[in-house]
């Protein structure tokens, strides 16, 4: 494992120009995530219509190359999904970043699949897990409407 | 004096890092430790081990001795007036928050406040705000200048005829900032106010004389002072600790107890609950010995040198901005990089063997302040070198380079 593999081009070109990094005036839910450790903080907004599909996402918040590349891939993988999709490729995703070498839901396409496979490196670096998982974590408490803020040393 | 003979006394030196030397960046979150050290809990565990101050066999008056001679040693080397004044606690943090739990209890009331500073670690702000709930204290903060220094003036400013108690840092680890403490003790007397200093960051890098600072309470951790994990130091006026209540019951801190009356041991017992970290505080005393034999003097000097050089180096480059400046400063320096994360850069460094620190440093009163979720920080050690802060600077240009910066 070397750097290289860790900050590989596509999470430094997400880090550097995250992706709906903004606010949803009109979102429907939303939830707040915090990482105490490092004070990495983020924001996830959703706007899901009637048929319980995500609309439109997006987040705000600061953090390292990680954390950010890793809620602007989230937010471009995930719009467009349906909710119990958003689900099973966010178990899906954080299973992968813990253990398995692998992504095993059939939602995403192969190209979407590279695109998260980037963090699997993230794995080696077992203080860094939290900065790829914040957004996702924040992702679910935003899709259950729970009111507690994320918060990764409760995860 | 040789850093080179210093530096073979820590054996960690020996090991590899990802293949690389170890550069050791992080003393202000914990100095590694002289082999005299590990030694002493060694042959202490092995030799001559029992528990302190209850039983009248052959180990366990040696334990009680050797235990007691630690305390003799503290006090010589902070320059106590008494040996009753040292109170061994299972680090820092328990001696702040027994100051705090203690004095609140007996002298704090509603409306009261306790003035503290924005560079405080939060282990000299929490304790506190335990006592916003169930005294109903108010906590000031005295403010930052825009070199990261909190100066007399700042705490004049923020001291009223509620102020009871002042607890303030030495040495920021943030900022690396070394305040005016004996102006503001002189200060605090001056209108009938004790002062409490969290000594964590300055009692392995400066002279410490307590009669002579004249503070009431002073907080020191072993294990930044190349020392073993699990000891603190309190140092205490005895007339404060004769006052205050006991922090903790137990055995060992009382002297009778009946179903309707206990009474409480002597100084320093009666602080002293339960069974201690004894092979630590025993093996405390060779890190003081340690340092005694380097010589305070040397120590700032050689550091001195060091902290200048790095703060040089870290100037001339360009990507570098650091967040403090103070006139006065120790071995802490903290710094951010325009485009690079604190936390990427720490992992781009220890992938060199360089280890540093990259958070919020348990300060985020003062994060707040500066604007900046997090930082990265520097902080030097006895067995750092010039070669060391070179490749600390060649790891960082390190980090333009993998993020592609100019």
């Amino acid at each position: 494992m070397n750097l290289k593999e860790l900050y590989q081009e596509i999470i430094l070109d997400h880090g550097k120009n995250p992706r709906n990094l903004r606010k949803i005036d009109n979102h429907n839910k939303d939830a707040k995530g915090h990482n105490p450790l490092c004070g990495d903080s983020v924001h996830v907004y959703l706007k899901l219509n009637e048929n319980k599909k995500i609309e439109d996402i997006s987040f705000e918040g600061g953090g390292c190359a990680i954390s950010m590349a890793s809620a602007s891939i989230m937010t471009d993988l995930i719009k467009d999904k349906e909710e119990f999709e958003v689900k099973e490729i966010v178990n899906d995703f954080l299973e992968m970043i813990k253990e398995k070498d692998d992504l095993k839901n059939n939602i995403l396409s192969d190209d979407e699949k590279t695109k998260l496979m980037c963090f699997s490196g993230v794995k080696q670096y077992p203080m860094r897990v939290k900065c790829a998982t914040l957004s996702w974590h924040t992702l679910t408490s935003a899709i259950n409407n729970s009111q507690e803020i994320v918060n990764t040393e409760k995860n | 004096m040789n850093i080179s003979d210093i530096k073979k006394q820590f054996p960690i030196f020996n090991n590899k890092i990802k293949n690389n030397d170890l550069v050791y960046l992080d003393s202000a979150n914990s100095a590694q430790k002289p082999q005299g050290v590990i030694n002493r809990v060694y042959d202490f565990y092995t030799k001559e081990f029992s528990n302190v101050g209850r039983s009248v066999h052959y180990l366990a008056v040696t334990a009680t001795n050797l235990y007691e001679n630690t305390r003799s040693s503290v006090q010589k080397y902070i320059n106590a007036k008494d040996r009753n004044e040292i109170v061994f606690t299972k680090g820092a943090t328990e001696a702040m928050n027994l100051i705090a739990n203690t004095f609140g209890q007996k002298y704090l009331n509603e409306g009261d406040e306790v003035l503290i500073t924005e560079l405080e670690h939060h282990s000299n702000y929490v304790p506190w705000h335990f006592l916003r709930k169930s005294k109903k204290i108010n906590i000031e903060f005295a403010e930052i200048n825009e070199d990261g220094e909190v100066t007399l003036d700042s705490i004049k400013k923020k001291i009223t005829n509620k102020t009871k108690i002042i607890g303030v840092t030495h040495l920021s680890n943030v900022t690396g900032a070394i305040l005016p403490i004996k102006e503001i003790v002189g200060l605090a007397h001056s209108k009938g106010i004790p002062v409490l200093i969290d000594g964590c960051q300055s009692a392995p890098h400066l002279k410490l004389d307590m009669q002579d600072l004249d503070c009431d309470f002073y907080a020191i951790s072993g294990h930044k002072m190349y020392g073993p994990t699990g000891v603190g130091i309190l140092y205490a006026k005895k007339k404060w600790l004769e006052d205050l209540p006991p922090y903790q019951g137990g055995g060992g801190m009382i002297k009778e107890v009946k179903k309707q009356a206990i009474s409480y041991a002597d100084l320093p017992n009666k602080y002293e609950a339960g069974t201690m970290a004894t092979a630590q505080v025993i093996a405390f005393n060779e890190s003081i010995k340690f340092l005694e034999k380097i010589g305070i003097e040397n120590i700032q000097n050689y550091e001195k040198e060091l902290i200048n050089y790095t703060v040089d180096t870290l100037k001339k480059n360009n990507s570098v901005k650091l967040i403090a400046n103070p006139k006065n400063r120790g071995g802490v320096i903290s710094f951010i990089m325009e485009g690079v994360h604190p936390h990427d850069i720490a992992t781009i460094l220890d992938e060199d063997g360089v280890a540093i620190r990259a958070g919020h440093h348990c300060c985020q009163i003062l994060h707040e302040k500066l604007g900046i979720p997090a930082t990265a920080r520097v902080s030097i050690g006895i067995y750092n070198t010039k070669e060391d802060i070179d490749q600390l600077n060649s790891s960082i240009n390190k980090c333009n380079k993998i993020f592609d910066l100019k």
